[in-house]
């Protein structure tokens, strides 16, 4: 009992910890592709603490729904990452749900966060719930579709034990096609749930480009710290899920403290070798226009169809 | 057990009657018709409660004198399931009801539409219990009519009028064929009563087999509301007043469901090849995908629930068609799963789809409109619909911890499970059923997310808006009832799943409740831990643990601070309802997306000034959505019969001469015959 607790803390301080540190990372690699310093892979700590501080200030037509919406933002993002295996493969809620329940947490998040776009009243912030609205509705099925294409090779739709497996080795990958096309479908949606270039562009404020901004344009002080920690950790969430996955190397497979120590050092070395890969992403490739992004998505669907469909093939 | 069904019987005769003796008395037949129809569903609650129980299944029964005709009941656990499920419903709705029809004060007769009510509530009641085909066929044909007047109520107004009309076709085309499936019984039986049906004398050929199956599918499916013969739907449910539409949408087309699940696991034993499931499943895939599309781009609030429920009565077919597909291998633990998955949303999309038609109601009440667009902020004016409705709206997402996200979860394994089957294409074809509900479970949230959006939140976009209230407390009581239900339901699987299971299991011969129970209950996982679980409790103790994680963090960096009101950023303009997104902007990005399935077209006209055509005096913008299915299906065959009609009409020119003539001659005919 003791133990899980401890986990589930460590868990928990894991994904609020690092999550900053992947943004700022993601932003140093940008500057630099640019010829810029830019600020301290540290700066986004500095952020947040300095949103908390502030007054918030709320638009006068909006409900207790805009107030509300962070804290459950905050509530079901960080949820979805006590789903997810990070440093160590067997996560102790993971009886909690699999890859389902992930899906449907994260939807819940959106669903608010679509409510309190339109909750101000302007046209940017329904502008912005629409087309999230559109981008939600396109990943998901991709989503759900490719992990269950990983899932499949495990016998498991639980996460924890679909990476327990593969990390024991109890379940071998005899044939990379499938998981392949699985993990080009599930790093399109995660680029595009995470609302990275080319779906979406975080350091926009531009009304013709923005996705997410848009929603959460009203926000500010701590609502708009929540929100913003949330969607950092939302990035923690989908790049432990592709690093976890599909390479699950050094994960701590047992409760020693070396093979935690080891878990975490490789764990860490992955999401942020993955982060690395974002900014270069981000820095090499425009954004693509909304209905354009509809294409992108299609892909990862049916990259994900393709994998299920191949896994039964190949097996006969 | 029989005082208890007497006490529903008593309680809906009453409220059938009593009303009529108070004539002109509104608010003592409001009651009284309310009152008892609350009695009678109560009872029925308990009746329902008890036969889940119950060791052996409760009968009765009472002979008439025509023949083939006894009416028989039975009380088994999937009769008392749906006798529960519509008492559910009937004692929120009768609560409802009794705030509700007081807009109907002075135009419509209460007493009437209390009589009907409680007729309705009876005859659903009499449809899942009965024993005997014949005694079936009474009530269903009687639940059909009465559900009739119910739907035209306010009959002064054509378009109801014409869905009245529109349902009341279809729902006899449905009719005849549920007539011709159990005439099919009847041959091989030699009787009426379910019995013979089930232990016919002479078995069934595979081929009269198969054409049963088929024709139930049809007759009950026009009933259910499956795609291609959903399109009454969005006539009939709009068309009536809210607590009846509640009731249609919620329960009456759960009878369909009923007596789609009697007939194959019960009639016909639950043997029968793979491909009969096969094609339940695709008529619920298909359905669920096209009922929430073509509801994503209604606008009137009760419509876009009526396309819903073709999504849910989709949805629950694909629990059961996954269950009929592993019955046929064998596969029986698997075939329970499938068929208690579609069980379960099936009381529950009873209970939000309820709750759904109350809130609209209420917003009716609040506003006189279905229009969304002209709704907007009603959730400040309206706090308590409001708050029941978001309820409602999550539910029916599937988002957790509601009801709707344990059942469509459920559906989700049934149809994972797949890799048991022993065939390459079954294997393959089950989880793009799953991709399918995936994409329907997101588009239904878009939907609700844009419902709550529009309608409740932002600024009022009409003065109908701008001067709702609140709706008086009976109405908020009902609602509130199936709001906790909603909740309830989905954080006590541990509750619902045993009792489920005494119905699955008769029907499959596997009990699997200890099977799909793990960590004593906590945790749902249908084949077994290791391939997936879900514990909804858990799930609600994480978000609210999260919640308040938030709550401590804001506090602990930023310390107390007071939040400042200020207006909307409007780039320099004043907010107004005007700047707002609408509905149909909502939807516009995903409208282009789906173009092929919905074929908008545009019409733009515009005027121009006559000094300058730079200026635009006038101008006028039309987007619809092409109704493939009345386009391509129906618009042909009713012409068809329309053009009989002209052809027979020249021989019926209203002559008496001629008509007389005919009277004759089919008198001489008839006299030939005779000899």
């Amino acid at each position: 009992m003791l133990q899980t607790i401890t986990l589930v803390v460590a868990q928990i301080i894991v994904l609020l910890g690092i999550s900053p540190f992947l943004v700022g990372l993601i932003r140093k690699v940008k500057a630099r592709l640019q010829c810029r310093r830019g600020a301290g892979i540290f700066q986004p700590y500095a952020d947040l603490a300095k949103l908390f501080r502030k007054q918030p200030v709320v638009s006068s037509t909006t409900s207790w729904i805009f107030t509300a919406t962070p804290y459950i933002l905050f509530a079901s993002t960080l949820s979805a990452g006590l789903l997810v295996p990070t440093f160590a493969s067997l996560t102790p809620l993971s009886f909690t749900g699999g890859v389902i329940a992930l899906v449907y947490l994260l939807a819940l998040g959106t669903f608010f966060l679509i409510l309190a776009g339109l909750d101000a009243g302007s046209a940017f912030g329904g502008m912005g719930s629409s087309r999230e609205a559109l981008v939600a509705s396109l990943t998901e099925p991709a989503m759900i579709l490719s992990i269950f294409a990983v899932a499949m090779t495990a016998g498991s739709t639980n996460l924890s034990t679909i990476v327990h497996k593969t990390a024991l080795l109890e379940s071998v990958v005899t044939d990379p096609a499938p998981h392949l096309m699985a993990l080009a479908a599930l790093c399109i949606v995660a680029i595009a749930e995470t609302g990275r270039v080319p779906v979406d562009n975080p350091a926009t404020h531009l009304e013709l480009t923005m996705i997410h901004e848009a929603m959460v344009l009203e926000y500010s002080g701590r609502y708009l710290a929540l929100i913003e920690w949330a969607a950092a950790m939302k990035l923690v969430v989908f790049l432990s899920l592709i690093a976890n996955l599909f390479a699950p190397w050094g994960i701590a497979t047992t409760l020693t403290p070396a093979a935690i120590g080891i878990g975490l050092v490789a764990y860490l070395l992955k999401i942020a070798g993955l982060a690395v890969l974002i900014g270069i992403l981000e820095s090499m490739i425009a954004k693509l226009r909304l209905f354009r992004v509809t294409e992108l998505l299609g892909a990862a669907f049916i990259l994900a169809l393709l994998g299920v469909v191949f896994f039964y093939i190949l097996r006969g | 057990m029989l005082n208890l069904f007497f006490l529903l019987f008593a309680g809906y005769v009453a409220g059938l009657f009593l009303p009529l003796c108070f004539p002109a008395k509104p608010k003592i037949q409001n009651v009284l018709a309310h009152g008892s129809a609350g009695l009678g569903s109560g009872a029925g609650i308990l009746l329902g409660v008890m036969g889940l129980f119950a060791q052996e299944p409760w009968t009765a029964s009472v002979q008439s004198t025509i023949p083939f005709l006894s009416f028989a009941v039975r009380l088994d656990p999937l009769a008392s399931f749906f006798v529960l499920t519509i008492s559910l419903a009937g004692l929120a709705a009768s609560v409802y009801a009794i705030g509700y029809v007081t807009e109907f004060y002075g135009r419509v007769s209460i007493a009437a539409l209390g009589a009907l009510f409680n007729g309705f509530l009876l005859s659903m009641t009499l449809v899942v219990i009965a024993d005997n085909g014949f005694f079936f066929l009474i009530a269903w044909e009687l639940m059909s009519l009465l559900s009739y007047f119910l739907v035209v109520t306010e009959h002064k107004k054509a378009e109801v009028r014409y869905a009245g009309l529109f349902y009341l076709i279809m729902t006899h085309v449905g009719t005849a064929f549920v007539i011709l499936a159990f005439l099919i019984f009847f041959q091989a039986g030699g009787s009426f009563s379910f019995e013979a049906f089930r232990h016919p004398e002479q078995p069934l050929s595979e081929g009269m087999r198969t054409l049963a199956f088929l024709i139930a599918l049809i007759g009950f499916g026009t009933k259910a509301g499956i795609v291609p013969l959903h399109v009454w739907l969005p006539y009939a449910h709009p068309a009536a007043p809210s607590h009846i539409s509640a009731l249609m949408s919620g329960v009456m087309i759960k009878t369909a469901i009923y007596a789609l699940i009697r007939v194959y696991f019960d009639f016909l034993g639950g043997q029968f090849p793979w491909w009969w499931g096969f094609i339940v499943l695709v008529v619920g895939a298909v359905s669920a995908l096209l009922g929430v599309m073509y509801a994503l781009m209604e606008h009137d609030l009760k419509r876009l629930l009526a396309f819903h429920s073709v999504e849910n009565i989709g949805i629950i077919l694909l629990g059961i068609g996954a269950g009929m597909i592993f019955q046929s291998y064998g596969l029986k633990e698997l075939a329970a799963l499938g068929l208690l998955a579609g069980l379960y949303h099936t009381i529950n999309h009873a209970v939000f789809k309820a709750l759904l038609f109350f809130g609209a109601g209420s917003l009716l009440y609040a506003t006189h409109t279905r229009d969304m667009e002209e709704y907007g902020g009603l959730l400040r004016r309206m706090p308590w619909t409001g708050a029941f409705f978001l309820i409602g709206a999550i539910s029916i997402s599937a988002l957790p911890p509601t009801n709707g996200f344990v059942s469509e979860w459920l559906v989700f394994q049934s149809l994972f499970l797949s890799f048991q089957l022993p065939t390459v294409f079954l294997k393959l074809m089950l989880p793009i059923a799953a991709a399918m509900l995936a994409l329907t479970g997101v588009l239904a949230l878009v939907c609700f997310a844009k419902v709550f959006g529009i309608s409740f939140l932002a600024l009022a976009r009409s003065s109908h808006a701008r001067h709702a209230e609140e709706v008086p407390i009976p109405m908020r009581i009902g609602m509130g009832i199936l709001a906790v239900l909603c909740v309830g339901l989905g954080l006590a699987p541990m509750i619902v799943v045993p009792l489920l299971d005494r119905i699955t299991g008769p029907l499959t011969g596997v009990s699997i409740s200890d099977k799909v129970l793990a960590f004593d209950g906590w945790a749902l996982a249908p084949a077994n831990v290791e391939f997936a679980s879900v514990s909804p409790p858990m799930l609600a103790a994480l978000l609210i643990a999260g919640g308040l994680l938030g709550l401590f963090l804001a506090f602990l960096f930023g310390g107390h601070l007071v939040k400042r009101y200020y207006k909307t950023w409007g780039c320099g303009i004043n907010s107004s309802p005007r700047l707002e997104y609408t509905a149909t902007g909502f939807v516009q990005p995903i409208k282009r997306v789906f173009s092929t399935i919905y074929q908008p077209t545009i019409k733009l006209e515009t005027e121009f000034l006559e000094e300058s055509r730079y200026f635009t005096k006038h101008r006028r913008f039309e987007i619809h959505i092409e109704p493939i299915f009345e386009k391509y299906l129906y618009h042909p065959v009713i012409n068809v019969f329309v053009r009989i009609a002209d052809r027979v009409r020249i021989r019926q020119a209203g002559s008496l001469h001629l008509n007389l003539a005919y009277i004759l001659v089919a008198l001489v005919v008839l006299l030939l015959f005779a000899l």
